[in-house]
């Protein structure tokens, strides 16, 4: 069994916030103990405030635990702060590490001597970078002047210049057009695959999940509500996936031979318009579309991903 | 007139809610004080206890007086509007009922005006405890103080309005402001009273508004310049009241024209 | 394909220690210099910034002839050493005083995802070149300061000077780390530390003869604005010193400097500390 790439033990963080006149103290983090093992892919998700972005600072050396403790890449996140830098990529959506006022390229440069890679190395790994996240059309834009898609990818790639072992992505597909995040996750996938890096994201698109993480871990109240795989969460919520579909002709409900695993949620129009549930365990979409065509011709459709303040919510409810 | 005095309590509302930053605005215009204190009651003093009409306790009104008004009187040459106009924003401005140069000189004034809660009077009662000033007896030169500190304030918000409205016209106005930055506050008379400056400074100093921004208000409050001729220097910051207006009322007319026939 | 699971071996270091520091201050200053129209306002405004200081400081001597024991000539002295080492310390340091910004943007998590200590990122982060024209109104105020005095060059003449621009220097760039160091506290208070920063400035150009008891404590040693022009100046003219204090007190100003120093990073070590919540 090799060292884990992040372990905590009873990790656990409060803050002491004004309320007027009078200070109380809020838990942040509250004895999360987490073991990620080198080459995994884990989705920590939660509501806002269930202290995603506060562990990612004591993971980083940012913030220093209440209590507990957590070492990332072997190492201890604050005393050895600068050392773990070196091994560590971050991804934080809304703070930038790029140079705002310089063209993109630029950035990379300074990068590279921040973390003082050798020029023959430097250049390859960016060379890499700018062709897997095509950054070639918007490397000499400044960055202010960079759309939303653009500049997450460029951060992206910043965050992987130095070669980090554990890649941490807070909120990496946030914002983003569809498109955009189709790349920015087959990137990853692809990154992960070639070179075995660790990841940890928070996010609240399931898709994030679904597509980059073997794991998932699901934060409530500072506490783990849930650590395990997908489909098990899915089991334990009954997560769906929603396809609606319109139809040429209007059909009653009952006419719609659903196969198992697939239910009927909503109508619309008198029958032309339908919204069925189904669980991707169980039944493909290909099926339900399948079942639906039998009896009548599907004009259009489409497919609502479980979203994870849904999924989020039906846990937290289930532990009320 | 309704609309304009709910904006001046807005912005009196929106600043009560810094109180950290009224008290370190406090404590570093009290530091500067002390610091004026020293250099200036030295010169005085070397000037055999009386200098150009100024004794050490006029002096030290001179001081504190002006150290209060600094929170309140507009010597950086920042506003809000001035981003709007700028970046052509103020088009939105235009549209709602009430004139764009009177509701920002209104919202403006109100925020200087509470500024002197926090700011201005506690630095005054500082230097009147801790060093002693010489204040008036009589309750005229307080009364006619008092309008000259209002239009002293009113004054540097109709300046900066200036400032701002050169960016219907300029790119980038920062030079402007920086510019304003730099000559106000000496002519104003922060630093140094102008009665202390040579013939040829006083004279460029009084060619324009900064004097009625601080220096007027201080001489008239302090009662160093009493009677007749603290009527002449009120007199001389309603003249530049109604200057600075009517300028920065054409300059948003043709600034809005050229908004309208250019789109910005 | 190398799904490795141990450790991957990180590649040697490149360059020295100085090479991060040395990329981004050189594209600060390339940056700057690229866009000329706007870095020429910018010296414009610096150089009138450093005339009309110094003319607030002239403009007493056209009614006295000397202040506190100083006349115009000796006060030169003083002004232009005061300013010139200000300058330099705001060019370097001077955005350190900008910390809630950092700590508002994210600009200050960054720093902590990169491998070089927080303080040596933060001064080097960005460089005021603008403030050169405000130096050089110093430089031109010492040189002239030192032609018209009466000063009995030699050796010591030269080595206090010396001494004393980059102790003053020192001593004015601890007053922008400590007052970072501070802002971590004060937040929207941040204006608070301008008292020490722009205040200090302010007394460093006057001649300390006229403080009063609380002032010099306040700026004669807390913060020691006296060491930075005025003493050393005392010094080099022979003249008498403030609150009975020697005449070679002049040569104390490194002292002042390791003082400021001392003091400059306990309170960035305190901030920083209270930044990340561990205790205090």
């Amino acid at each position: 069994m090799s060292e884990p790439i992040i372990e905590t033990r009873r990790l656990t963080r409060t803050f002491r916030v004004r309320d007027g006149l009078t200070r109380r103290t809020v838990v942040a983090v509250e004895d999360l103990s987490l073991r990620v093992d080198p080459g995994e892919a884990v989705g920590y998700i939660g509501a806002n405030g269930a202290g995603k972005s506060t562990t990612i600072k004591m993971l980083t050396g940012i913030l220093v635990p209440t209590s507990g403790e957590a070492r990332t890449c072997g190492l201890r996140p604050v005393a050895d702060r600068r050392r773990l830098a070196r091994q560590v990529g971050v991804v934080f959506g809304q703070r930038s590490q790029l140079w705002w006022d310089l063209p993109v390229g630029d950035s990379f440069g300074l990068l590279a001597a921040i973390h003082r890679l050798s020029p023959a190395d430097a250049a390859s790994r960016r060379d890499e970078l700018v062709a897997q996240l095509e950054l070639k059309e918007f490397w000499t834009t400044p960055v202010r002047q960079l759309s939303l898609g653009q500049r997450m990818r460029a951060e992206v790639a910043a965050a992987l210049l130095h070669r980090p072992r554990l890649v941490i992505l807070d909120e990496p597909t946030i914002g983003l057009d569809v498109l955009s995040k189709q790349r920015l996750r087959e990137f990853l996938v692809a990154e992960r695959r070639e070179h075995g890096t660790t990841l940890l994201l928070t996010t609240h698109d399931m898709g994030d999940v679904e597509r980059l993480c073997d794991r998932v871990v699901l934060v409530d109240r500072g506490r783990t509500a849930y650590d395990g795989d997908l489909a098990g969460l899915s089991r334990t919520v009954g997560a769906q996936r929603v396809m609606t579909v319109d139809l040429a002709e209007p059909v009653p409900a009952t006419a719609l031979a659903l196969p198992d695993g697939a239910s009927h949620v909503g109508e619309e129009g008198h029958g032309l318009r339908h919204r069925i549930g189904f669980d991707s365990e169980q039944a493909t979409a290909a099926a339900v579309l399948a079942a639906v065509s039998t009896a009548a011709e599907v004009l259009d459709l489409s497919i609502e991903e479980p979203d994870v303040e849904d999924v989020v919510r039906r846990v937290y409810a289930s532990r009320r | 007139m309704r609309p304009y005095a709910l904006l001046v309590l807005a912005g009196f509302r929106q600043q009560s809610a810094y109180r950290l930053a009224a008290l370190a605005g406090l404590v570093a215009n009290t530091t500067f004080g002390f610091l004026k204190v020293a250099i200036l009651l030295a010169t005085v003093e070397a000037a055999g206890g009386e200098l150009n009409g100024y004794d050490a306790g006029s002096m030290a009104a001179y001081i504190w007086i002006s150290q209060g008004l600094l929170g309140s009187v507009n010597l950086f040459g920042r506003t809000e509007v001035a981003e709007r106009i700028r970046t052509g924003d103020v088009v939105v401005d235009f549209l709602r009922p009430l004139d764009v140069q009177g509701a920002a000189v209104a919202t403006e004034v109100g925020r200087n005006l509470f500024a002197l809660l926090p700011r201005g009077i506690p630095s005054v009662l500082v230097g009147a405890l801790v060093v002693g000033m010489t204040m008036p007896t009589s309750p005229l030169p307080y009364a006619l103080g008092l309008v000259s500190v209002l239009l002293g304030i009113t004054v540097s918000v109709t300046t900066v309005y200036l400032v701002a409205a050169t960016g219907f016209w300029l790119v980038e106005t920062r030079g402007v402001q920086i510019l304003y930055m730099v000559v106000s506050g000496f002519l104003a008379g922060l630093f140094v009273p102008i009665s202390l400056f040579p013939a040829p400074l006083l004279a460029l100093a009084s060619a324009t508004p900064f004097p009625s921004m601080l220096q007027y208000p201080v001489d008239v409050l302090s009662g160093r310049v009493e009677g007749v001729a603290a009527l002449g220097l009120v007199a001389a910051q309603v003249a530049w009241l109604v200057a600075t207006a009517a300028l920065g009322h054409v300059l948003t007319r043709r600034g809005r024209h050229k908004l309208e026939v250019q789109g910005g | 394909m190398t799904t490795s699971s141990g450790p991957r071996a990180q590649p040697a270091l490149h360059g020295s220690r100085w090479t991060p520091y040395r990329a981004v201050l050189g594209s600060r200053v390339r940056s700057q210099a690229s866009h000329r129209a706007s870095f020429g306002l910018d010296l414009g405004s610096s150089l009138l910034v450093g005339i009309v200081e110094l003319a607030e400081v002239a403009v007493l001597f056209t009614s006295v002839s000397a202040i506190g024991g100083f006349d115009l000539a000796a006060i030169l002295l003083v002004f232009g050493l005061a300013d010139l080492c200000f300058s330099v310390a705001d060019m370097v340091f001077g955005h350190c005083d900008n910390l809630p910004e950092y700590v508002r943007t994210g600009r200050l998590d960054v720093f902590y995802l990169r491998p070089q200590p927080l303080l040596l990122q933060l001064v080097t982060s960005d460089v005021s070149l603008r403030r050169l024209a405000r130096a050089a109104v110093g430089l031109v105020a010492l040189v002239v300061g030192l032609t018209v005095n009466e000063i009995a060059w030699g050796p010591g003449a030269v080595a206090l000077l010396l001494l004393a621009v980059l102790s003053g220097t020192a001593t004015f760039s601890a007053m922008f780390v400590m007052a970072g160091g501070l802002q971590f506290f004060l937040v929207n208070g941040s204006e608070m530390t301008n008292a020490f920063v722009y205040g200090g400035r302010y007394a460093a150009t006057q001649p300390g003869s006229v403080w009063g008891r609380p002032l010099v404590v306040v700026f004669g040693f807390f913060f020691p604005m006296a060491f930075t022009a005025y003493l050393p100046v005392v010094t080099l003219l022979d003249l008498p010193a403030f609150a009975g204090l020697p005449g070679w007190v002049g040569w104390a100003a490194p002292v002042a400097a390791v003082w400021a120093w001392l003091a400059a990073l306990l309170a960035w070590r305190t901030g920083v500390r209270h930044y990340q919540g561990a205790g205090g």
